[in-house]
């Protein structure tokens, strides 16, 4: 079970929780130029990572609001909450120095 | 080999069972393959089995980073069907299907299937509808499909509540009488055992930690064990195929989910066959053993760890209760997960990739088991023609691109 830290209600169960897949996620400006090949790497593909994955979440059984997470997908430690429209510090750490540490 | 007959049991018996042999060899990797599979779950192995018995390719290791069988084919809830909706996939499955009535006696290995059928439960009139429609589908592409009443299922299934007062009443459903279970470990001890004796080097504990492409054409894979060179590489490693994909360099439509099960205390027989609900997402059958199997949707965020979490276990336990109220003195002996590679239209990538040489078999996602024969055959044949066979066409990876996406959400029968 993962409690989660929503930024505006605090701890909450993750059963409050929707995750809302992969975050960063930026529709391409000119859909019209792009190839079949692009358009439906845009629609279809996902980073699905082993390890550290940066992904939005919404409190839909509380604030309704989204945020984003970094998590680790294998220990699912919740490395870092943040906000919509911003990126993951983690912390000042490089992501590799954050990887090592959540993985020993 | 020893070949397994009555004959060759009465002589071992004689002997208190203390010659026999190792069903398959454990060799050390060869420098060079004709073909290399990664991943020893069911699709590898039958695979490998395939190239070697029907295919003529016998240079060929399956390389295999923990135990064979250890991944989802160890760990599924065992259906074996054919329901699907769309012709494409229909085809392709009930090509599985049969392959799987003449497996035991074609691998000389008993895989335990059961044909005790595979219930769908309709709980209003909307759900009896769209049963009709599925069914009618079935009936039309040549694939067994009979619509029953409460009456029929409650004979089949005293255990189930059809009651009026039901939390989900059941109004109805169909049945694929062919459809059933089959033992996991036995489909890939058996493919293994095949493979092994036709000359496949079977390789545990190798894991394969990159993919080398000189130019756009595969050369080999990097392992724990070494480097070895193959000009053909495929790769069916179920939850890992993101993995796998970005060290060839490139990604896929795929999100690793864990997929949860669990048994309860064996029982005397009490059902028969296989039972599923999309409604309430249970689905519920009884090992030969007599415990109660138990399955439901998948875990709802992306994981590799192979463990499921409790909401979810939660959810399929109340399911199955608010079907079977008698299941709630039933004590749960083992609960697991297994994590799936879950496709946008739930439909395999199975065939060639844009590099040269190397074949994907993945996206099998919650219903990769049924799929192990036809997988393992149509893959074969795709990898020594290096042309897609005529069932996986529809599957193959440009169908994204092409939009011709094979949306078989529904027949999964549980949310995911
Ligand atoms: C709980 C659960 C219930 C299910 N129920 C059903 C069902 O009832 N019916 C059905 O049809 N399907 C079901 N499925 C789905 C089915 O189990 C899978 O689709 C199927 O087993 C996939 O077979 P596979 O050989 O591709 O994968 P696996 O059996 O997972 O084999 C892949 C192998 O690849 C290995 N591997 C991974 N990475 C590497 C690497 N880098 N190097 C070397 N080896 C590697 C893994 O260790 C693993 O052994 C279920 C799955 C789960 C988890
Ligand atoms: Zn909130």
């Amino acid at each position: 079970m993962l409690r989660i830290n929503c930024p505006f209600c605090g701890i909450r169960d993750e059963e409050e929780f929707d995750c809302g897949g992969e975050a960063h996620v930026t529709r391409p400006e000119n859909p019209a130029n792009l190839s079949d090949d692009e358009w439906s790497h845009y629609l279809f593909n996902k980073v699905n990572t082993k390890g550290i994955l940066l992904e939005r979440w919404r409190h839909t059984y509380g604030c309704r609001q989204w945020f984003n997470m970094a998590r680790h997908t294998v220990s699912h430690e919740i490395i870092e909450i943040y906000p919509m429209g911003s990126f993951p510090s983690f912390n000042g750490m490089n992501v590799e120095n954050v990887v090592k540490e959540v993985e020993a | 080999m020893d070949k397994f007959s009555l004959l060759q049991l009465a002589k071992h018996s004689l002997k208190g069972h203390k010659n026999w042999s190792p069903q398959w060899r454990s060799p050390e990797p060869k420098k060079t393959y004709d073909v290399v599979i990664v991943g020893g779950g069911g699709q590898g192995l039958a695979t490998a089995y395939y190239l070697a018995s029907k295919y003529g390719v016998k240079n060929v290791a399956v390389l295999e980073k923990g135990w064979i069988g250890g991944g989802n084919t160890g760990r599924n809830t065992t259906v074996v069907r054919s329901n699907y909706f769309y012709p494409e996939s229909t085809n392709f499955f009930d090509h599985s299907l049969k392959l799987y009535e003449n497996l035991s006696s074609e691998l000389n290995y008993n895989v335990m299937l059961s044909q005790g059928g595979m219930t769908v439960l309709a709980h209003s009139r909307h759900d009896m509808e769209m049963l009709e429609r599925w069914s009618n589908s079935l009936q039309l592409q040549g694939v067994d499909a009979e619509m029953l009443s409460c009456a029929e299922i409650e004979k089949q299934n005293p255990l189930l509540d059809i009651s009026k007062n039901a939390r989900f009443p059941i109004w109805g459903g169909y049945i694929q009488r062919r459809g059933g279970v089959a033992r996991h470990d036995a489909v890939a001890w058996g493919y293994a055992r095949a493979a092994d004796s036709l000359g496949v080097d079977i390789i545990q504990n190798c894991e394969v930690t990159d993919i080398q492409i000189s130019g756009n054409s595969v050369s080999g894979v990097s392992t724990n064990q070494g480097f070895i060179r193959a000009d053909k590489v495929a790769f069916a490693v179920a939850g890992h195929t993101s993995v796998l994909a970005e060290m060839a360099g490139f990604s896929v439509p795929i999100v690793s989910q864990p997929l949860q099960a669990m048994v309860s205390e064996p029982i005397k027989p009490c059902l028969e066959g296989v039972v599923v609900s999309p409604l309430v997402h249970a689905y519920v059958s009884q090992s030969d053993r007599g415990e109660i199997l138990i399955g439901g949707g998948a875990d709802r965020y992306p994981s590799y760890g192979q463990r499921g979490n409790l909401p979810v276990l939660e959810e399929t336990v109340t399911a199955t209760l608010g079907l079977y109220p008698s299941f709630s003195r039933l004590k749960l002996m083992r609960q697991w997960a297994g994590i799936v590679d879950i496709t946008p239209d739930s439909s395999p990538i199975i065939g060639k990739t844009s590099v040269t040489g190397l074949y994907i078999s993945g996206g099998w996602g919650t219903g990769g088991f049924k799929a192990i024969p036809a997988g393992g055959d149509t893959l074969a044949y795709t990898i020594a023609h290096d042309q897609p066979h005529e069932l996986i066409k529809p599957f193959s990876i440009d169908r994204f691109a092409k939009g011709s996406l094979i949306d078989e959400g529904a027949a999964a029968g549980v949310a995911h």
